[in-house]
């Protein structure tokens, strides 16, 4: 079967614009693999060069050498077949959330009708079926990140990114979602790469979770199969004791690439 | 301190207008009070005209001949095309120069002496290629206008939020549909904050061009009345035209209140 999304010896140099020959290699000899179906966490100390990953898988950023494929087909330009959460604001802000959730039928040409009809249900389904008519700017946190998340997987992609998509939530509400990801996701079974520097969240959520070493330079430096049962509850999940085994086990690994970045951090 | 509550505030500036028109109207009319300035009695009346008689000007001009209604129809013409053609020339400029920043770059000179140059100096050049009608006016409003827009516009387009940008494109929004979705409502929202800024402006132009060379409109009375030393008159003028420019602006709020009711602002913000 060939793989959802694969990544294989991706370096990503970047050039300073005003002194070329400043250059920063963020990510190198970067292979990695997501199957159909698979859900693959990428965890690494900050500044590792988890998103240019991600941007590179979702074709926003062309990688300085190596090969990306998307179901077995080189990729070039935008991979329309992924979905991506990205870390930040990303709603229009001159949308509503109806509006924002539908933007992706309307750039697909979908009639309007169609169109609405099916961001309200998706609108509902992230419970937010009575807020369709409210700016981002009216709309906590949370239901920021709830309809980025219907806007996203509204438009049924075959792969699903997602950048420290909870990373700017409290603890409950971050639980609440990460609980409805993981249901949305057992029900469709599409292929998810998570970034995230939560190693907690990445065991409870992934099928498999990958290291990054500290940049610059990063690359990946171990790979854990989770073969916790699912379904889980990320709060539950994290009391069971193959959980902490596991945890322990990563964590061995990650330690001193998160030293390094610290110290790299306090250097710069 | 206990803020003011509405009504006592709009006491109180009730109150500033008429203490201002009260010392005027002491000052000025002639063997009310001893003269400290001028050698005679009329002096002040003449220099700074007399709020009564201006009062008296602007009333028969509205209603007892009602003969202002033909020339500010013709400055509030002027303004809006002014506004509507610079806008627009801004907003198509700004828009492309933002997005193809090889015609920006060779043009950023340029840009810069024709924003530097103090264009009202070019309502004489438009006199005579436009002649003392309206069009003159509005070129000139059109040139104050458009760079206000046009600068407002590019930065709208620059200031986008990459993020927003990115999620546009994975959502599948091609080039047209990111100009139409992404980068206009962005660059609009820039306009809107530059509003009042640049329908004032578009006024200025539609006045100062009547004011240089023309045969009717607000800024036309005013040159004739200076021309007969009526003082009165010229005053009567101004204050119709900053009741008008007032006018103006509170449209302006309203327009930009409703349109622009997805932006937060402060304090209003509501928060569930």
């Amino acid at each position: 079967m060939t793989a959802a999304l694969s990544l294989v010896d991706v370096a990503c140099t970047f050039v300073s614009r005003d002194a070329p020959g400043q250059r920063y290699t963020a990510v190198r000899d970067v292979t990695l693999t997501v199957g159909a179906g698979e859900f693959v966490s990428v965890v690494g100390p900050t500044g590792c060069g988890k998103s240019t990953l991600l941007n590179i898988a979702a074709g926003l950023l062309a990688p300085s050498s190596g090969t990306v494929e998307v179901f077995g087909q080189p990729l070039a330009g935008i991979n329309t077949r992924a979905g991506y959460m990205f870390q930040g604001e990303s709603l229009m802000p001159w949308r509503t959330a109806l509006q924002n959730v539908r933007a992706g039928f309307e750039f697909r040409g979908v009639a309007l009708d169609d169109a609405t009809a099916q961001a309200g249900e998706w609108l509902k389904r992230v419970g937010l079926g009575g807020f369709g008519d409210r700016y981002p700017h009216q709309l906590s946190g949370g239901m920021r990140k709830r309809t980025s998340l219907a806007q996203t997987l509204a438009l049924d992609p075959d792969i699903i990114l997602m950048d420290e998509p909870f990373s700017a939530l409290d603890i409950q509400t971050r639980q609440l979602m990460e609980n409805e990801v993981l249901e949305l996701w057992a029900s469709k079974k599409k292929a998810v790469l998570f970034i995230t520097h939560d190693l907690d969240e990445a065991i409870a959520m992934s099928d498999r979770v990958v290291v990054l070493s500290a940049g610059p330079g990063s690359h990946p430096i171990g790979e854990f199969a989770i073969d916790l049962a699912r379904p889980r509850d990320v709060a539950e999940v994290k009391t069971a004791p193959r959980f902490v085994e596991l945890h322990a086990a990563i964590w061995a690994v990650l330690r001193e690439e998160v030293l390094t970045g610290y110290r790299q951090q306090l250097a710069a | 301190m206990k803020p003011p509550s509405n009504l006592r505030l709009r006491l109180f500036q009730l109150g500033v207008l008429v203490a201002v028109f009260g010392v005027w109207y002491m000052l000025t009319t002639p063997g009310l009070i001893p003269n400290f300035m001028f050698d005679n009695d009329r002096q002040a009346a003449f220099f700074f005209g007399e709020p009564v008689k201006i009062f008296g000007r602007i009333w028969s001009w509205f209603f007892v001949n009602a003969d202002i209604y033909r020339h500010l129809a013709v400055t509030l013409l002027e303004t809006a095309l002014a506004f509507v053609i610079g806008t627009a020339l801004g907003l198509g400029f700004g828009l492309w120069l933002a997005l193809s920043p090889m015609a920006a770059a060779i043009l950023d000179p340029y840009i810069k002496a024709l924003n530097s140059m103090p264009r009202v100096i070019l309502a004489p050049i438009f006199a005579v290629w436009f002649g003392l009608g309206v069009a003159s006016k509005v070129a000139l409003g059109v040139t104050l206008v458009f760079f206000i827009v046009f600068f407002n516009v590019y930065q709208g387009v620059k200031e986008v939020s990459p993020v927003v940008l990115a999620n546009a494109r994975m959502l599948g929004a091609n080039r047209r549909q990111l100009l139409r979705h992404v980068y206009l409502p962005s660059a609009t929202s820039w306009v809107f904050s530059s509003l009042h800024t640049s329908v004032g402006l578009a006024f200025v132009g539609a006045v100062v061009g009547e004011y240089l060379g023309s045969s009717q409109g607000v800024g036309y009375l005013i040159l004739q009345a200076e021309g007969a030393f009526d003082i009165n008159t010229v005053m009567a003028g101004i204050l119709v035209l900053t009741a008008f420019a007032l006018g103006l602006d509170a449209l302006v709020s309203v327009a930009e209140k409703r349109l622009m009711k997805w932006r937060p602002t402060a304090g209003e913000s509501e928060k569930l």
